[in-house]
């Protein structure tokens, strides 16, 4: 498989990733794709870190800064942490069950170019007369009053990638549930593979709402419909409960595959099998059943009334418990272990006060009565910024270097990435740490400037030279990527040494059949048992035989590139073109057109001989 | 000896002290310096909540050291591989949980109290009611009882209830005073209601000014919808109110520039702009009303109150406040025209 691929040229490994339905190639997909969308996402953050560096500053105008905002806040979200979160769940959860591929892998194809077309689609806006500008949660007056095409960009590249995301949800979940391996129950599943599941359930039940929000906002926006027309007895707030109705959920969807990753991650290098597996699974659960019940916080200062406000605030404390869970176990993971500080365990570490600073202000954040200061200011930011950097991004960092091998097949600079976990690390804690401070002393979130005057300029000049540091650290990661790729060292199959799951009884990148013979599992963190017994690798469950393995199609790029044209015809339709609704007929005929012919066209993939197998060496189960 | 030791601790506490202020943030605009009853019970909730959750983070950070330190990899030795232990999760499952009942219960009796506005429904309350109308960038405020309107420059009497009602005109905005008490949205759709206490002593450190802000984004100049609260005391707060009772003509300007200045205003902008505070429908009060002007605080809610950027705004609101609903709606004014209007709107005045 290696010498096959190394002969190919370039533009043939193009056509084979623009065809690929191997789940480790779509995760190489999204690993590139969510990156380049995390750096235009941190690219804006910096933006908005010069024009707050000084007060009354004109870096960027009041209109531009909201469009900034706007995009960092929906590309990191929908573009970057989801899709990254994606990435690893394609290239790692199929090989800890013991499967040879995702349950559906032309649906997977198709998740992956949905959500890239629709971050492309949207990003297109700053190029097409201006961005979305009100705000990552586009508050309906607001969206409907916006002039422009900024908030139609938004509706309908969220909606296009939103029907992406939808789809790897499900395929996931059918995956955990049908394809785990001889042997793997439930509770043998390694906490990522379990995170991925409660997330994808989640997913399964947090877009609907999004969905039907956003067809909302574009029927009033692109086709005349009043259902966020006050006047015309439309109603605003509908808006805010269906986006926070998945905006909250979502949350939850981006954290828990970051615990899952740092769960595996401290068990790894402490070599201790987690500290109360059931509970954190139990806990894992009740975090993703929680989450559906406290949207309204977000709405605290709407108005709901005395009772909704204090039911909500109820509900989202009680969250604070499973997760309080989850950090003792991670710490008594440790306790009593053999910890070795590699650098995915750096981030682990790390993210333990992190988060833990982010969960308590969300507590405090929860107090209904004392979140009327709270609301809408710096300290929800310096909030959010800690649970979702402190915790998903640090993750995410920890989730590259750790399994980086396993998807390359080549080790990081070790040196390279502890420095860039201290610059991370630090300017993190420099840029957010202060931001509560200036919350509480008055200052409102999204202002594109601040009046000197009001005690806030020293802090934020503090929260601004954080940002360069947070800089410099991702700039370090990157260098550390390409150093890496050019030397190509190439590893084993367990480069970390401590492996206790699946993926690590296989090469490094794994064979693209993934397993030769799937393997037999004994319990939990299979291939550490079979380790401790001093065997070499996984016994399999199953005499050698024939694989068999799904067509490459390029039909997924298609049904995706449909919707995509189609959007702009139904966006410039508001201006009459006339080449509109033929650009959206044309763009809706691509999409049913390439869903006819997958349907008409029988496709029964191919077969890997057994003879064929018995060749390659190294794949054993 | 013992003198100076005393010394040292009082100098310590006065360092404390120092360093504390410097994180409680400008009296007149920060949650941390609570200026009514409103903002102590939410300054008292995010202590108890901050005491409550530095103890967590004490015993996480206690746990987290020991771990860095005993249990770093020394040998190749494999540990003890541990499921669990009940007892730990039961204690870590049921001391978080007595500690958010702890929080839950003034949690939810706060909530309850702040929401309490009974009084100002009630048929014969003699209750301060003040509706809030929110626009693009500028706030109105209409007196219901008193029958009078403002704009931009609440005012307020310390010590008593204030009660306001609160809705926007146009997309949603967030009606916020840190120093006195937590925001409420002004949505489009309904009235939302609440009440607040200007603590007259507080006031008084604050220069009887409070900032008042817009928390809810709201487009390109939302970062400058700024508004001003004079707290001041009942009795001249009632003068004041009969002050602005008393104007029922547009005021006459005083000198002859300024009268040049009326009658520009007259022509370009009194279509928009009312110069007597007498309560006309809502929808027809389109911009600030101007009553008062000479008195308030700033120009345009942010730039400071004189001449030179009063003309300056009327020369050119766009660039102070993008996005503003302001802009193009009169004719372009020659610096004679600007510095008549200047004279003229300087004058407004309704306290002796």
């Amino acid at each position: 498989m290696s010498t096959y691929a190394q002969k190919k040229g370039f533009g043939a490994t193009v056509w084979d990733y623009l065809t690929t339905v191997d789940h480790k190639k779509i995760a190489i997909l999204y690993l590139i794709a969510g990156g380049l969308f995390f750096l235009i996402g941190g690219l804006e953050a910096v933006f908005i870190r010069i024009q707050l560096a000084v007060p009354n500053n004109d870096f960027v105008s009041a209109g531009a800064f909201n469009e900034i905002i706007t995009m960092h806040g929906t590309t990191m979200i929908f573009l970057a942490a989801m899709p990254l979160l994606f990435a690893f769940m394609n290239a790692v959860m199929p090989l800890q069950i013991g499967a040879r591929d995702v349950a559906f892998p032309f649906v997977n194809a198709l998740g992956f170019w949905l959500f890239f077309f629709g971050g492309i689609f949207l990003n297109l806006s700053w190029f097409l007369g201006g961005a979305p500008d009100a705000g990552w949660t586009s508050y309906a007056s607001l969206a409907i009053h916006s002039k422009g095409h900024g908030v139609d960009f938004y509706v309908l590249g969220l909606q296009i990638s939103g029907f992406g995301t939808l789809m790897g949800g499900i395929n996931f979940l059918v995956t955990i549930i049908n394809m785990r391996a001889p042997g793997m129950t439930y509770m043998r599943m390694p906490l990522f593979t379990w995170s991925t599941f409660v997330a994808s359930a989640m997913i399964l039940f947090a877009f609907p709402p999004l969905t039907v929000g956003l067809t909302l906002m574009m029927f009033d926006r692109l086709f005349g419909a009043n259902f966020f027309e006050v006047a015309m007895g439309g109603n605003t707030i509908i808006w805010e409960h269906l986006f926070w109705v998945f905006g909250h959920p979502e949350v939850y969807i981006l954290i828990l595959p970051a615990f899952g990753i740092f769960s595996e991650i401290f068990s790894t290098f402490s070599r201790k099998r987690l500290f109360g597996y059931s509970s954190m699974v139990f806990a894992t659960v009740l975090i993703g059943f929680l989450g559906f019940m406290v949207w309204a916080h977000h709405m605290f200062t709407t108005g709901l009334g005395p009772v909704a406000n204090a039911i909500f605030a109820v509900a989202t404390m009680a969250i604070g418990v499973p997760t309080g869970i989850k950090i003792f176990n991670w710490l008594f993971t440790m306790w009593g272990g053999s910890v070795k500080f590699t650098t995915p365990m750096y981030y682990a570490f790390g993210f333990i006060p992190s988060f833990v600073c982010g969960g308590v202000t969300g507590v405090m954040v929860a107090t209904a009565a004392a979140d009327y200061q709270y609301h809408d200011t710096y300290f929800v930011v310096a909030h959010f910024h800690y649970v979702i950097v402190g915790g998903v991004v640090l993750a995410l960092l920890a989730g590259t270097h750790y399994w980086w091998p396993k998807m390359f097949g080549t080790m990081l600079n070790e040196t390279l990435g502890k420095i860039t976990f201290w610059l991370f690390f630090i300017g993190f804690h420099l840029t957010f740490f202060i931001q509560h401070f200036l919350g509480l002393w008055g200052m409102p979130r999204r202002v594109f400037t601040f009046l000197p005057g009001q005690g806030f300029d020293a802090a934020n000049m503090v929260s601004s030279v954080g940002a360069a540091f947070m800089s410099a650290g991702v700039i370090l990661l990157l260098l550390n990527i390409v150093v890496t790729q050019v030397k190509n060292v190439k590893v084993g199959n367990d480069p970390w040494e401590d492996g206790r799951t699946l993926e690590w009884a296989i090469p490094s990148p794994p064979p693209f059949y993934n397993f030769k013979q799937l393997p037999l599992v004994r319990g939990l963190d299979a291939l550490w048992l079979e380790k401790m017994e001093g065997k070499k690798g996984m016994t399999p469950a199953e005499p050698l035989g024939d694989i068999h393995m799904p067509n490459a199609s390029f039909i997924p790029f298609m049904i995706s590139l449909g919707l995509f044209i189609a959007a702009f015809g139904a966006m410039y339709h508001v201006n009459d073109k006339p080449w509109a609704i033929p650009v959206l007929i044309l763009g809706l005929a691509v999409t049913f057109g390439s869903m006819l012919v997958r349907s008409l066209k029988d496709d029964h993939g191919f077969h890997i001989h057994k003879e064929e197998l018995q060749d390659e060496k190294g794949a054993e189960a | 000896m013992k003198r100076l030791a005393n010394w040292r601790l009082v100098s310590l506490f006065a360092m404390l002290a120092l360093a504390l202020s410097g994180c409680s943030g400008k009296p007149f605009v920060s949650a941390l310096r609570p200026a009514g009853e409103v903002a102590d019970i939410q300054y008292d909730l995010m202590k108890l909540s901050t005491y409550i959750m530095v103890g967590v983070i004490i015993i996480v950070m206690v746990i987290f050291i020991i771990v860095f330190f005993r249990f770093r990899r020394k040998d190749d030795r494999i540990p003890k591989q541990v499921e669990g232990s009940h007892t730990l999760e039961i204690i870590w499952t049921v001391i978080p949980i007595l500690l958010l009942l702890i929080l839950a219960v003034p949690t939810v009796s706060a909530t309850f109290k702040l929401a309490d506005v009974k009084e100002m429904d009630k048929k014969d309350s003699d209750a301060l009611v003040i509706k809030v109308r929110s626009h693009l960038y500028w706030w109105d405020f209409e007196y219901e009882k008193q029958k009078i309107v403002t704009s931009q420059d609440l005012v307020v009497p310390t010590d008593e209830k204030v009660y306001f009602d609160l809705k926007s005109l146009d997309v949603k905005h967030s009606f916020w005073i840190p120093a006195v008490g937590g925001k409420l949205d002004t949505n489009t759709d309904n009235i939302n209601k609440f009440w607040l206490v200007f603590d007259d002593k507080k006031a008084n450190e604050a220069g009887n000014l409070f900032y008042g802000k817009c928390a809810e984004l709201c487009g390109p100049s939302h970062a400058l919808m700024d508004f001003k609260v004079k707290a001041i005391s009942r009795d001249q707060f009632d003068a004041w109110v009969s002050n602005m009772k008393a104007v029922k003509e547009p005021e006459k300007a005083q000198t002859d520039v300024a009268a040049q200045g009326q009658e520009i205003f007259n022509k370009s902008c009194i279509g928009c702009h009312a110069v007597t505070p007498d309560v006309k429908p809502e929808a027809a009060r389109v911009a600030p009303n101007l009553t008062n002007f000479g008195e308030r605080a700033r120009v345009a809610g942010i730039l400071e109150h004189n001449k030179e950027e009063l003309k300056n705004w009327i020369k050119n609101p766009e660039t102070y406040k993008p996005g503003n609903e302001m802009t193009g709606k009169y004719p372009d004014m020659t610096d004679e025209q600007l510095d008549a209007l200047a004279e003229y709107l300087m004058g407004l005045k309704v306290q002796d």
